[in-house]
């Protein structure tokens, strides 16, 4: 499996030139790291080429590295009936950068960039109906981001009075609490006195 | 009189419809009695699981997996439980493997138990969901002796299953086996035979296999369209490389053949719930390795070692070391995946769940067009949607 697998890597990476930026094959998977103007290109070989022939998309979802210039990581996960193989294709993007859409290669594509759009705010350009999904309607901010909080700004609930649901902002009647398990002896990267150890072997 | 031409419709339909399935709200864009456009909206039941599981640790997200798809709790479970395997490099003991994938089938079974009741309902048979009932109901009796619940039971943890199957279960279950069959025959000769339902059915929501491999098809969606594709077969998983079963494949893609390939999959499921009985070696049922798994009750009673472990494993949880992977395994809708990403902490960084009955979902437009509005519902139960898992 991981030999059929680089092999395919290394085909790909031949074949697909500048636009594979690095592959790598890890636990038994092959992953494909493209430049974001190169998805369209590297998934339609992907799909045709009688050496893929990967038909079917079967996930598509986004990654949240808050810490990067480009936070967002698009995954792409295909099949191959043919062969009987699985790639991952990843690319990156920021909050104002869009990407193309993949619906028209993989009409699966059209729902999964949708969820994409509504959970992380990445813009996919000429998408057939991009709309939120998941979320309320009317709703606000992409919810899977990492900055936004787990419980949200807002609440609703049906007002007895009013006869009707009622949206207000989160009230919680006891902060969130968010436990820190780490054991203080694997978060200390540098013991009290290591850095002794520094300045004396310069002496010694 | 004059001939007058009839304005297009815009119907909705759901979220609190019977036929709807849960909290489906479908916009359908009416020519007369034709559907023109169908387009679903979706998320009424979103609860933000992926959202929660990246501020939980590993085993604290185990359990928001049955509440998925909570018609067939256990794959999901499984489809989490190898992804976390995968990336810790953990060996499942024997006997666990062959528990996981007797309960697998049986929550097959329960799935689709469920699913050809409802699709009759749907089409006008009142009474064989009463009847698949009462056989779920036996079903979900081994879920509770084996794991104490009947639906939501977190029984597939990491490194195996939680507790071993007690005493006289495996009887039970075979007995079960033996009484099915005729039992199967019953709902054969109740829905299959029955014209009306024929009617329904036969010609209906129509898949072709280009068309179910370009919309992200899996499981029965796929198979009903004449591929012969199951993960239990092309990328084997536990042990059923061992086992000795079909895999049944429609040939016309229509609701009458995917509900036929669920009635023989239901069999193959039986013969995979007696050989794994059969099979079934002795031996530990978790990992013996104490940093993933917890120790026994008993051992923690004398060892301070084992107390201080599983004091660590609840609290803190295990750390799984920074890596992606995805994992997927044949549930009863089709393929459900796993996109874990892990950071090296005791959380998950990113998970991702790949529900089938999303992709199947937005087929729904392509799949009713043309149509009249009565096999909307048709194809919708032909679909086997289950919205804990669509909207997540």
């Amino acid at each position: 499996m991981e030999e059929t697998l680089s092999e395919l890597g290394r085909n790909l990476s031949a074949s697909l030139g500048s636009s594979v930026l690095d592959w790598s094959v890890d636990r038994e998977e092959l992953t494909l790291i493209v430049d974001r103007s190169n998805v369209i290109k590297t998934l339609k070989h992907l799909r045709d080429d009688s050496l893929c022939l990967f038909k079917q998309l079967t996930d598509l979802t986004a990654v949240d590295y808050p810490e990067r210039p480009e936070r967002f990581e698009i995954v792409y996960q295909l099949l191959s009936f043919k062969y009987n193989l699985r790639i991952r294709v990843k690319t990156s993007t920021d909050e104002e950068t869009s990407l193309e859409s993949v619906s028209g290669l993989f009409s699966a594509a059209s729902w999964f960039e949708r969820e994409v759009w509504d959970m992380y705010g990445v813009y996919f350009s000429n998408h057939p109906d991009l709309r939120r999904i998941l979320t309320d309607y009317g709703f606000e901010g992409h919810p899977q981001r990492k900055d936004f909080p787990l419980t949200g700004y807002i609440e609703v609930r049906y007002d007895e009075e009013q006869k009707r649901v009622v949206y207000e902002p989160v009230k919680l009647p006891q902060e969130y609490r968010n436990f820190d398990f780490t054991s203080p002896w694997e978060g200390m990267l540098q013991l009290p006195g290591d850095e002794k150890v520094a300045e004396n072997g310069e002496e010694a | 009189m004059a001939e007058t031409a009839i304005k297009p419709l815009t119907l909705n339909f759901g979220p609190q419809h019977p036929a709807a399935h849960g909290v489906l709200r479908l916009v359908l864009e009416m020519e007369g009695e034709i559907v023109e456009r169908a387009d679903p909206h979706i998320g009424l039941l979103h609860r933000g699981t992926e959202k929660l599981i990246e501020h939980k640790t590993y085993l604290q997200a185990l359990p928001y997996f049955d509440r998925l798809d909570y018609v067939s709790p256990m794959n999901q479970e499984h489809a989490f439980a190898l992804a976390v395997e995968k990336l810790m490099g953990v060996e499942v003991p024997r006997r666990a493997q062959f528990i996981r994938v007797l309960y697998s089938e049986i929550s097959r079974v329960l799935n689709h138990l469920m699913n050809v009741g409802a699709f009759a309902l749907d089409v006008g048979a009142t009474s064989p969901m009463l009847w698949a009932f009462e056989e779920r109901d036996r079903l979900l009796e081994f879920y509770e002796r084996a794991s104490g619940a009947r639906l939501h039971a977190a029984y597939f943890r990491p490194g195996g299953v939680h507790q071993d199957l007690p005493a006289g279960l495996t009887d039970d279950i075979l007995e079960f086996c033996d009484h099915f069959d005729s039992y199967l025959d019953d709902v054969n000769a109740l829905i299959r035979d029955n014209r009306i339902f024929r009617q329904r059915a036969v010609d209906v929501g129509t898949v072709t296999a280009e068309e179910a491999m370009d919309w992200g098809f899996s499981g029965v969606m796929i198979r009903g369209s004449g591929v012969p594709w199951d993960l239990r077969k092309s990328q084997p998983y536990e042990v059923y490389e061992e086992l000795d079963y079909d895999i049944p494949v429609g040939s016309n893609g229509d609701c009458f053949d995917r509900y036929m390939c669920r009635v023989l999959e239901m069999t193959e499921s039986i013969k995979l719930m007696r050989q794994c009985i059969e099979k079934m070696p002795e031996g530990p049922v978790l990992s013996e390795d104490n940093k993933v798994s917890p120790p026994r009750r008993g051992e923690m009673k004398r060892s301070m070692e084992a107390l201080i472990h599983h004091f660590k494993l609840y609290t803190e949880g295990f750390h799984v070391p920074a890596g992606e992977v995805y994992v997927a395994v044949e549930a009863p809708k089709g393929e459900f995946g796993v996109f874990l990403v892990a950071d090296g902490s005791n959380k998950p960084y990113r998970c991702h769940i790949r529900a089938p009955g999303f992709a199947h979902l937005q087929g729904m437009d392509f799949m009713s067009k043309g149509h009249q509005l009565a096999d909307t519902v048709a194809i919708l139960g032909s679909m086997d949607i289950v919205f804990g898992e669509v909207d997540r």
